[in-house]
């Protein structure tokens, strides 16, 4: 099979990032740069207790003595933490009785990106957290979930309405000394959503957090926390965009999930921040630590991650398995175009017996980009009958991007299962002109090819965001060939 | 419908059609016979826009429209239908995904709405059963797998789909069976109007039985050195080749 002559894929020019528009509204901000005190202005600004503020100095001190790591398959410029805003919120009242007294900019602004905040507009089925810039905005559906004891909210409100929940878990399983960017979000995170579905609920709908960076030099550093309670189940979604700017921007969330025993959580991301001009300008650096944490026996964590946006992308959503006949997966799709640069992968660490683990990575370079896979598979001593599936399989669009992969294997009982499968593609020149010749033409053919081959993660997605994923695929290749 | 003109075509440099002249009238059945490496592959590339081959000279007339200057998808779009001889396997998009991509992009180009999802189903269903087509194929990967007779049903399955004005089918034949031959043929056969043209390239005279020629031509060496009727493909079934290789050469 030849690949697409390198004279094609110069001729056509990148479709422009559909989301790069910026909302004018005005903006409360901290002072820019970071020091103990901006801790202690998002505090308050937050009303926080004490207990929290502490957490956070706490977070902060260690964080000053970290190194932010080096062991990734890439460089950036170092990130100067006192050219950063931590905190931007729109100047409103904080807390909102509904959503008419939401400033109508901000109801255009996720109109625009397709997030329709008013209930009644909603497909049913989703309810919706809004998070812009550093506060959420507003949560539809709440009454309907409250109904069945399903607490959907911001993080900010549920330190206040369930500080004994966000007390016991928050940090519980990503420690606030986890590493560089989890200490730093743990000292200066803003919002976030904050999820508890009780014993033996399934969650009526699926709940989505739709993230949106919008001031300039700001950081965006969200914490989600999901528990889900003993036979419980809940769907969760998360969309993010951020506009086009020149300069780069921080990212670093952390998300924490719980499963206690029996319960299911499914998590899915559709990435798409601004990934930087076709030279490579501007972008979201994405610095995210996500990990769950299968608590009990017989649960279940699936993450399923659709990563087409950012100009770096650096995570790796990982399960801990610690409840016996506990079950995780990770699915992944990572599109890299242009200077995009993606290293991302996941780490399923097996402590409970008879626990097992899957995992299928579909890389997708094109142009100049750099896309790795990292995961670790680690099955502990006591993790009798372990079993894990490693499926990793790259595509390679054009011959100036890279795949690479990096598969850690750590076993400690011999009764382990480790099977690993890995790929390596190109798209053929005779594919494209075989659908050419069906009247498909090149970009549509791209798609076609490229959706297929991510297929089996798309198929992981709920329904209207796998069509919208598909979507989004189709647009971040365009111009990779001509 | 196509009025092929002194069309001469190489790959890399190395000349592999040396003026082809070729008239199909709508509702024609043309064969096109000849020794391996003649070009008859060459020929319906070129005919279907494949880029690795450079047209040197000649021209060619598809329903008017000057063929060469359309993009392959255009061509496609104007009812150029090509039954590849090696169709290649596209992972994870499902036949269905891929007829009503096809067809919708046809009809965008034709200026007609997309089918409905409801309508094509049918529309396929119909199409399944006039092809004799099983369910199974057609839900699984694009040719991924199939066999090798499995993929050429395949395309001619795709064939019936997109109703194309002109077929050209190279090597539909070889690699099937003697139940899928006739199934095949009795497909073609089906698919046939005074309207509809083929182009029908082939090694045997088996595939002729079934579907009766209307013109068959010999390539050689990237011309068309002898046409005839049906009666050609039978004389050279029993005669092969050297004769009229050595009426080539002598000529010369
Ligand atoms: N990419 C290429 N580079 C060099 N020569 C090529 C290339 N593709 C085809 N050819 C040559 O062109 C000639 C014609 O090939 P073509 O495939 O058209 O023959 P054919 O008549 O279809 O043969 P067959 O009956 O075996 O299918 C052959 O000599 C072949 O080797
Ligand atoms: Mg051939």
């Amino acid at each position: 099979m030849s690949e697409p002559e390198i004279g094609i894929i110069d001729q056509v020019v990148s479709q422009e990032y559909k989301y790069g528009f910026s909302t004018d509204i005005e903006m409360e901000t901290a002072p820019i740069g970071l020091s103990e005190d901006t801790v202690r202005f998002i505090s308050a600004k937050k009303n926080e207790p004490e207990w929290l503020l502490e957490w956070r100095l706490k977070a902060y001190r260690n964080w000053l003595k970290m190194e932010a790591p080096t062991w990734q398959n890439f460089s950036y410029p170092k990130v100067d933490y006192q050219k950063v805003i931590f905190y931007a919120a729109p100047k409103q009242k904080i807390t909102l009785d509904s959503l008419d007294q939401v400033d109508p900019e901000l109801l255009k602004t996720f109109e625009k990106l397709g997030i329709s905040l008013l209930e009644q507009k909603r497909l049913t089925g989703v309810a919706v957290d809004a998070v812009f810039d550093s506060v959420s905005i507003a949560t539809t559906f709440k009454e309907q979930l409250k109904e069945k004891g399903v607490i959907f909210c911001a993080i900010s409100e549920a330190v206040h309405e369930h500080p004994e929940l966000i007390k016991k878990y928050l940090g519980s399983v990503v420690p606030a000394t986890d590493n560089y960017y989890a200490a730093l979000n743990s000292a200066v995170f803003s919002d976030g959503s904050f999820v508890y579905i009780p014993k033996g609920v399934r969650c009526p709908m699926e709940l989505s957090t739709y993230f949106r960076i919008n001031a300039e030099n700001t950081g965006q550093f969200e914490r989600t926390l999901i528990i889900a309670d003993d036979e419980s189940y809940v769907s969760y979604l998360e969309g993010c965009t951020a506009p086009m700017r020149d300069e780069n921007q921080l990212h670093a969330a952390v998300v924490e999930l719980v499963a206690m025993e029996k319960a299911e959580i499914k998590y899915s991301t559709v990435q798409n921040w601004y990934p930087g001009d076709k030279d490579g300008k501007g972008g979201i650096y994405n610095f995210v630590t996500k990990r769950g944490s299968c608590e009990g026996a017989f649960s279940k964590i699936s993450w399923t991650q659709v990563e087409t946006g950012s100009a770096i992308t650096w995570k790796y959503p990982s399960c801990i398995l610690k409840g016996d006949n506990s079950a995780a997966e990770f699915f992944s799709v990572a599109v890299t175009n242009n200077r995009q640069v993606a290293d991302t992968g996941t780490k399923m660490i097996h402590i409970g017996k008879n626990t097992k683990s899957r995992i299928v990575s579909k890389g997708i370079s094109a142009g100049f980009s750099q896309n790795s896979y990292r995961g670790l598979v680690k099955i502990n001593k006591n993790a009798s009958m372990a079993r894990n599936y490693t499926q990793c399989d790259s595509m390679l669009i054009g011959d100036k991007c890279g795949a690479h992969t990096f598969p850690y294997i750590e076993v400690n009982n011999n009764t382990a299962t480790l099977e690993h499968e890995a790929s390596t593609s190109k798209i053929g020149e005779d594919q494209i002109f075989y659908c050419n010749q069906r009247g498909i033409a090149l970009e549509e053919a791209i798609s076609l090819i490229v959706n297929g081959f991510c297929k089996e993660v798309l198929n992981q997605l709920p329904m209207e965001f796998a069509v919208e994923a598909q979507k989004l695929l189709a647009v971040s290749l365009e111009g990779s060939v001509g | 419908m196509l009025s092929i003109n002194n069309l001469k075509a190489s790959i890399e440099g190395k000349a592999i059609l040396n003026g082809i002249n070729l008239d199909i009238k709508p509702g024609e059945v043309h064969a096109i016979m000849g020794p391996n490496g003649a070009g008859k592959s060459t020929l319906s590339s070129v005919l279907a826009g494949r880029s690795d081959y450079e047209v040197n000279d000649g021209s060619a007339l598809f329903m008017g429209k000057d063929l060469l200057a359309l993009s392959p998808e255009d061509r496609a779009r104007e009812g150029l239908f090509l039954a590849f001889q090696y169709p290649v396997e596209i992972p994870g998009v499902s036949s269905t995904n891929f007829l009503k991509t096809a067809i919708n992009e046809k009809r965008k180009y034709l200026g007609l709405d997309p089918m409905e999802a409801t309508d094509f189903l049918k529309f396929m269903k119909l199409k399944m059963e006039e092809m004799e087509m099983d369910k199974s194929l057609t839900s699984r990967s694009l040719n991924e797998g199939f066999s090798g007779g499995e993929k050429k049903r395949n395309e001619v399955f795709q064939m019936a789909m997109l109703e194309p004005k002109l077929c050209i089918m190279d090597e539909t034949d070889s690699g099937l069976d003697i139940d899928a031959l006739r199934l095949v043929s009795a497909g073609v056969n089906k698919l046939r109007t005074p309207e509809r043209s083929f182009l029908v390239i082939t090694h045997y005279q088996r595939l002729l039985d079934y579907i009766v020629p209307d013109f068959v031509h010999v390539l050689y060496k990237g011309r068309i050195v002898k046409s005839g009727d049906a009666s050609l493909a039978k004389e050279l079934e029993v005669k092969g080749y050297d004769w009229i290789k050595q009426e080539v050469e002598s000529a010369k």
